[in-house]
């Protein structure tokens, strides 16, 4: 079979690195825009197995630049990682693929992470991206960096035993930058990124170590600027994360958000303190008498009333849509859910 | 004073002595951000200590959170 022909032809992948990819299962947290861009990067190029996680639904506003996404599955509310997979699936059938609609915690990084060569980080925001380094780190997996904002873009690939990790670059969880919400995005911007990724994924999944990158790169495509750093001397030795004797703060119950406001959207997500499944049948019976408009798939429950709309998941997760105030999702969740 | 910054020259005023004092200029005082200062990475206790000075080249890489 022809299908990876051109691929194999390159050199420094060849027929043995493409064996060696076939032999790998990457697990892809996040699939909007830069998850939806490196999953069919890495799906086309014949990875072995990909696993995707994310916690959101398809929107109309996603499909400027989320590229396996359709009209159809923004009118149906499709959970990101179900049209994902449905999407990558007629792409390249022999790619096994599995989807979890949740939002990460770390017990559930626990399980996902079993048997996995390479993490990509796709998500929109630090705290997840904290726990990925912390599993990352415990579980000695490698994990790619990347985010982007506005025409800016930032990608680094952490190795652990060997990089710096996030959290010695990082000190602190950063609060009140610039979001999607606030400052937009372009989908060249988003490519960019996605190519930074992809290209260090193929060469860990080829286990072409020496080809790495190493720096950290950033961009800002609008106003031609590039720029690469040799961070390597910001690995610090008492990191709680990747030092001597680590702890691995961000996988421990204190340091989980069970309220976060969604990237580019008007809508804050809330996630009760104990896991539990929701009965969807029952809640749209309760919900039909209240004064608003229901509608239900197998996956979720939308409530909308007056200028807001609650979407409820089947793992317990509720998005509340027309705020970015965590406290008037919280009332409206407690008016609506108790 | 001149400096090269992420690649390209720029003018920025005298007063400026600083690292922070340059972030602070740029409105990212407040951000989380990566800075090389001919080419040497800089701590971030240090950034308040540390002097710009005509002609230096500074890469300053800033930590977003979109995706």
């Amino acid at each position: 079979m022809d299908r990876y022909s051109r691929q194999t032809l390159f050199a420094p992948i060849g027929k043995e690195g493409q064996q060696k990819l076939r032999e790998k299962h990457v697990l892809m947290i996040g699939a909007g825009a830069l998850g939806t861009g490196n999953a069919e990067a890495l799906v086309r190029a014949g990875v072995g197995k990909l696993t995707i996680a994310d916690r959101d639904y398809v929107e109309w506003s996603n499909l400027q630049r989320q590229q396996l996404y359709s009209e159809e599955d923004a009118e149906n509310r499709i959970p990101k990682a179900i049209a994902a997979k449905t999407r990558l699936s007629l792409i390249n059938s022999q790619v096994e693929i599995e989807a979890h609609v949740l939002d990460i915690t770390p017990q559930e990084m626990e399980q996902l992470v079993n048997n996995v060569d390479l993490i990509i980080d796709a998500t929109d925001n630090f705290d997840t991206r904290l726990m990925i380094n912390d599993i990352a780190q415990k579980h000695n997996i490698p994990w790619i960096y990347g985010a982007c904002v506005s025409s800016y873009g930032i990608s680094y690939t952490i190795v652990p035993g060997d990089t710096p990790c996030l959290n010695c670059l990082l000190e602190t969880v950063p609060l009140g930058g610039a979001t999607c919400d606030t400052a937009g995005i372009i989908s060249p911007a988003v490519q960019m990124v996605v190519a930074y990724q992809t290209v260090e994924a193929l060469k860990i999944l080829v286990e072409d170590w020496s080809s790495l990158r190493r720096k950290l790169v950033s961009f800002d495509l609008w106003v031609n600027q590039q720029t690469a750093i040799d961070i390597s001397k910001a690995k610090k030795e008492d990191c709680l994360s990747c030092g001597k004797n680590p702890t691995y703060p961000f996988l421990s119950y204190e340091n989980q958000t069970k309220t976060a406001i969604l990237c580019g959207r008007d809508t804050v997500q809330i996630r009760p303190s104990v896991s539990q499944t929701r009965n969807l049948d029952q809640l749209e019976k309760m919900l039909s008498g209240q004064n608003g408009t229901v509608e239900k798939n197998p996956y979720l429950l939308s409530f909308t009333t007056g200028e807001q709309r609650l979407v409820i998941f089947k793992d317990g997760r509720v998005l509340v849509h027309g705020t970015k105030d965590i406290t008037e999702a919280k009332t409206l969740y407690h008016r609506y859910l108790g | 004073m001149k400096l090269h910054i992420n690649g390209d020259m720029v003018e920025v005023p005298d007063t400026i002595t600083t690292v922070s004092g340059l972030l602070e200029h740029f409105e990212l005082n407040n951000k989380v951000v990566m800075v090389e200062r001919n080419e040497d990475i800089l701590d971030k206790e240090t950034l308040s200590e540390t002097k710009v000075e005509d002609g230096d080249k500074l890469e300053i890489v800033q930590f977003v959170g979109g995706g």
